[in-house]
């Protein structure tokens, strides 16, 4: 078990479950400890930079998965993958904007391919496509549109 | 001492000769505003993708586009008379793009640089990005590639200035009428294949 993640775990009891990934301490927690327990990575753990910021579509399992890349710039190779799932039918997580200001374009992002709605989200408006655009074309379930002139 | 030399009773042939080895030349207007429309386009600095680096490419030393005349790049599309789409066009572009042809002074030509510009290229079904320029715009020419390379461009523009050479844009009026008809008839075609193609 990576010391990291045991640190993790005595500070957030039963919140944090550690996830077997090669070569990247990995764990997963339920989208209400979110903030909390970034707050603390960042402040008690010296994370400071949020690298990525991504999701997956799992239809099958009935859920999106939303994963955090979090760095350390003071210390070196120090690094965690921070993995929360949600509903597919309503698919919301906190968002973490107040935490790290860069999650603002990242989350909006997630919101405009995958169509994942970050609440408490300073201006959650679709940022690659138009705004009148329908659906979110990264979804397995999308069918995609005929670009008409 | 021109004048001279013919004596009148020769062919229009011999007389041209004459005439030309004094630097004079017979042409009509149309011709004559033809032949410097053909050779010097003002391409509108515009570019979206990797088209345009190639673009910068031909107007640099290596590749020269000034040889042909074409090298005056605007930022202005008013001072522009040349639109080349040079990389894809999504749907989040086209109005950009429809303003600056908008305003660009007539007559004005549309190349289509690129795969993408010509039939949308790998990005063709794409839920972002129109099947090729032509969609929006009345191309002139296409030039195929991912990237063209320069000596494609070059050709491309060359084939437009034969087509600038024949064009007669004294009837502009009729002329544009008739472009607006071809863009219609291609809609009609397209639509057809398209059920053709549902059908299938």
């Amino acid at each position: 078990m990576n010391p990291l993640i045991q640190t993790l775990q005595e500070a957030f009891p039963e919140k944090v479950e550690a996830v077997e990934v090669s070569n990247y301490p990995t764990v997963k927690i339920a989208a209400a400890d979110l903030v909390a327990i970034m707050q603390y990575l960042k402040d008690e753990q010296n994370f400071d930079y949020l690298a990525n910021l991504c999701s997956i579509d799992y239809p099958e399992e009935d859920a999106f998965e939303i994963v955090y890349f979090l760095h350390s710039l003071k210390e070196r190779e120090k690094r965690i993958q921070v993995k929360v799932r949600t509903a597919h039918n309503r698919p919301e997580v906190p968002s973490i904007t107040a935490v790290y200001p860069g999650a603002n374009w990242q989350e909006r992002e997630e919101y405009d391919l995958m169509g994942i709605t970050f609440t408490d989200h300073p201006n959650l408006v679709r940022v690659l496509l138009p705004d009148n655009f329908e659906g979110h074309p990264l979804r397995k379930d999308f069918k995609g549109v005929n670009v008409k002139p | 001492m021109v004048l001279e030399k013919m004596d009148g009773n020769d062919s229009n042939e011999k007389d041209r000769k004459i005439l030309a080895e004094a630097n004079i030349f017979f042409t009509n207007l149309q011709k004559l505003f033809n032949w410097g429309r053909a050779r010097s386009f003002w391409p509108l600095n515009y570019g979206s993708n990797c088209c345009p680096i190639e673009m910068m490419a031909s107007g640099l030393a290596r590749f020269d586009i000034a040889r042909f005349g074409y090298e005056v790049f605007r930022s202005c599309p008013r001072q522009a008379d040349l639109l080349v789409v040079a990389g894809p066009v999504t749907i989040k572009l086209r109005p950009v793009l429809e303003r600056l042809w908008a305003q660009m002074p007539e007559p004005k030509w549309v190349v289509a640089l690129g795969n993408c510009a010509c039939s949308g290229g790998p990005f063709k079904d794409g839920y972002s990005i129109y099947p090729g320029a032509d969609s929006i715009l009345p191309v002139d020419v296409y030039i195929p590639g991912c990237p063209p390379r320069p000596e494609a461009f070059f050709y491309g523009l060359l084939e437009l200035k034969k087509k600038v050479e024949q064009t007669d844009y004294s009837r502009y009026d009729e002329w544009k009428k008739a472009k607006k008809l071809a863009k219609k008839e291609d809609k009609e075609v397209r639509k057809r294949r398209e059920k053709e193609e549902e059908r299938l």
